[in-house]
């Protein structure tokens, strides 16, 4: 072996010790990687997620004039603006003083921009525009805000995230930090990393939102889920995006 | 706007193969799952699928309930004339919708 | 994991008791077996030219992707006029029967269909000699460790 190809091998060691250097210190697995390859197919393929359906339909009414200010959310933003936005939120948006997550970002625009009505959780509208927008944002690294205000509201979210409850005293943390990639029946419990919501969930049949996947959770530790409008959602989805801070964004994800 | 996404190459050679793929808005209810109430969801399903070009049926797929919800269906296709692709679907309570796509032979 | 086990019990406990009264209408290997021989009549059913791509461990039940393939020239001469595909356990084993021609080119069919349970999984073609080509798969099924509440 010569000098050169001795420094290139050696800088071959280097680089691939760096590489499991960085892949040991950050064992972060997102829920696309938790799955078989058959349904990772499904979503990679446009065409084959049914979540595109929604992204859809989304496309349309993110078009559509509503309200009594006549106004479609295209009037005021570019989709070119859109890109990000999706891996931001919770954030508390300017003028406002409580966070609010993306579906509550858009109810803002809604009820302050267009005069309108707020949409309905886990409405068809909602899903569908929450879809479209968070496909702007694909492929994007989760980037909450530096917002010194957001610190109080993550730490109320990772009390609840610990927090025991319901008739089986668990907590989220008890499944998706202490048991996250051991098998729960069939299943591998996923550590839980927001990435690609909203989803089609194969168990749902149909897209759905964070919360509603949150409010599974807590009827599946038998415990009383918030009311859909609980600030307590955003602060487990606050907590839940800093956990995943730049992991990559894959909304409009399929999971089981 | 139905929803509906197909997807098929705007063009193709002629004699090419190609392959058609389309995806549709349907909640393909079984007749078997009891709902809320204890009490069955009646059958609601896509019984008919069609796929036809220009005016000559090519592809047909009769379904069960044991299609899953929001129907996926993929076929290939010879692109012998450039035309319109029309894709049927038909089911339960007078479900109909129809969609095309026109594909170029060069 | 003790608590996580018996929570996993109860579910499945609970999904028996559901899924019990549908068991008359569950399909077995003999409904399987009528239901192909509704399509093929008397003709012998041969093994080969089908390929049936489903995954072997299935996730979720709920849409299982497959992709049935025979091997064809597909001319006016010679080609697949059907492909079928049937299960053991549904209530209906005929899952869908779609009908091709030299105008596919290729035969080849994808779709997602539901399984509620490990089961078998047959795809029979129809060539435009009248014979029949058929190919399985055994598919197992987990079932989801948190099922949403239904109501």
């Amino acid at each position: 072996m010569n000098k050169r190809s001795l420094a290139l091998a050696l800088g071959a060691v280097f680089f691939a010790s760096l590489a499991a250097a960085q892949g040991g210190a950050d064992r972060r697995r997102s829920g696309y990687q938790d799955m078989g390859p058959a349904l990772q197919k499904m979503q990679d393929d446009d065409t084959a997620n049914p979540a595109m359906l929604f992204v859809q339909a989304g496309e349309a009414l993110w078009k559509q004039k509503v309200g009594a200010a006549d106004k479609a959310c295209a009037d005021c933003h570019t989709t070119a603006s859109m890109k990000g936005v999706a891996a931001r939120y919770p954030a508390i948006p300017a003028g406002a003083d409580k966070p609010v997550d993306l579906e509550g970002r858009i109810n803002l625009c809604r009820t302050t921009q267009q005069k309108a009505e707020p949409l309905r959780p886990e409405s068809d509208d909602l899903l569908q525009l929450t879809a479209w927008v968070a496909l702007q944002s694909r492929g994007d690294p989760i980037a909450p805000p530096d917002d010194p205000r957001m610190a109080a509201v993550r730490a109320e979210g990772e009390r609840l995230f610990t927090e025991r409850q319901g008739q089986l005293n668990l907590s989220c943390a008890a499944c998706h930090d202490a048991n996250a990639g051991k098998k729960l029946g069939g299943a591998t419990i996923p550590q839980g990393h927001p990435t690609g919501y909203p989803l089609y969930r194969l168990e749902w049949q149909t897209l759905g939102s964070l919360k509603r996947r949150l409010r599974n959770c807590l009827i599946g530790m038998r415990a009383e889920p918030y009311d859909y409008n609980a600030p307590e959602y955003v602060a487990l989805e606050a907590y839940l995006m800093e956990r995943a801070r730049g992991m990559t964004m894959d909304a409009p994800a399929v999971r089981p | 706007m139905a929803n509906v996404l197909i997807n098929a190459p705007k063009t193709a050679r002629r004699g090419e193969t190609i392959e058609l793929k389309a995806l549709i808005l349907h909640p393909m209810e079984t007749g078997f799952r009891p709902g809320a109430n204890g009490t069955i969801i009646p059958r609601n399903i896509i019984q008919d699928f069609t796929a036809s070009w220009n005016g000559v049926e090519i592809f047909r797929m009769r379904m069960s309930p044991a299609i899953a919800a929001n129907p996926y269906v993929s076929f290939c296709a010879v692109a012998s004339e450039s035309g319109v692709v029309r894709l049927r679907w038909s089911g339960d309570n007078g479900f109909a919708v129809e969609e095309s796509v026109t594909v170029t032979v060069t | 994991m003790t608590v996580l086990a018996t929570r996993r019990r109860f579910i499945a406990g609970a999904a028996v008791v559901t899924l019990l009264p549908l068991d008359a209408a569950r399909a077995t290997p003999e409904t399987l077996a009528a239901a192909i021989r509704a399509v093929t009549g008397d003709a012998p059913l041969r093994p080969g030219r089908v390929a049936l791509d489903i995954p072997p461990l299935v996730e979720n039940g709920n849409a299982v992707p497959l992709t049935v393939t025979v091997e064809s020239p597909m001319t006016a001469a010679d080609h697949v006029t059907a492909i079928h595909v049937f299960n053991e356990k549904n209530p209906q084993p005929h899952v869908f029967d779609a009908r091709l021609g030299p105008r596919n080119g290729r035969a080849l069919v994808r779709t997602r269909i539901k399984l509620a349970d490990t089961q078998k999984v047959v795809a029979v073609a129809e060539t435009s000699d009248g014979a029949f080509w058929s190919a399985g798969a055994d598919v197992i099924v987990t079932i989801a460790a948190c099922v949403e509440d239904p109501t």
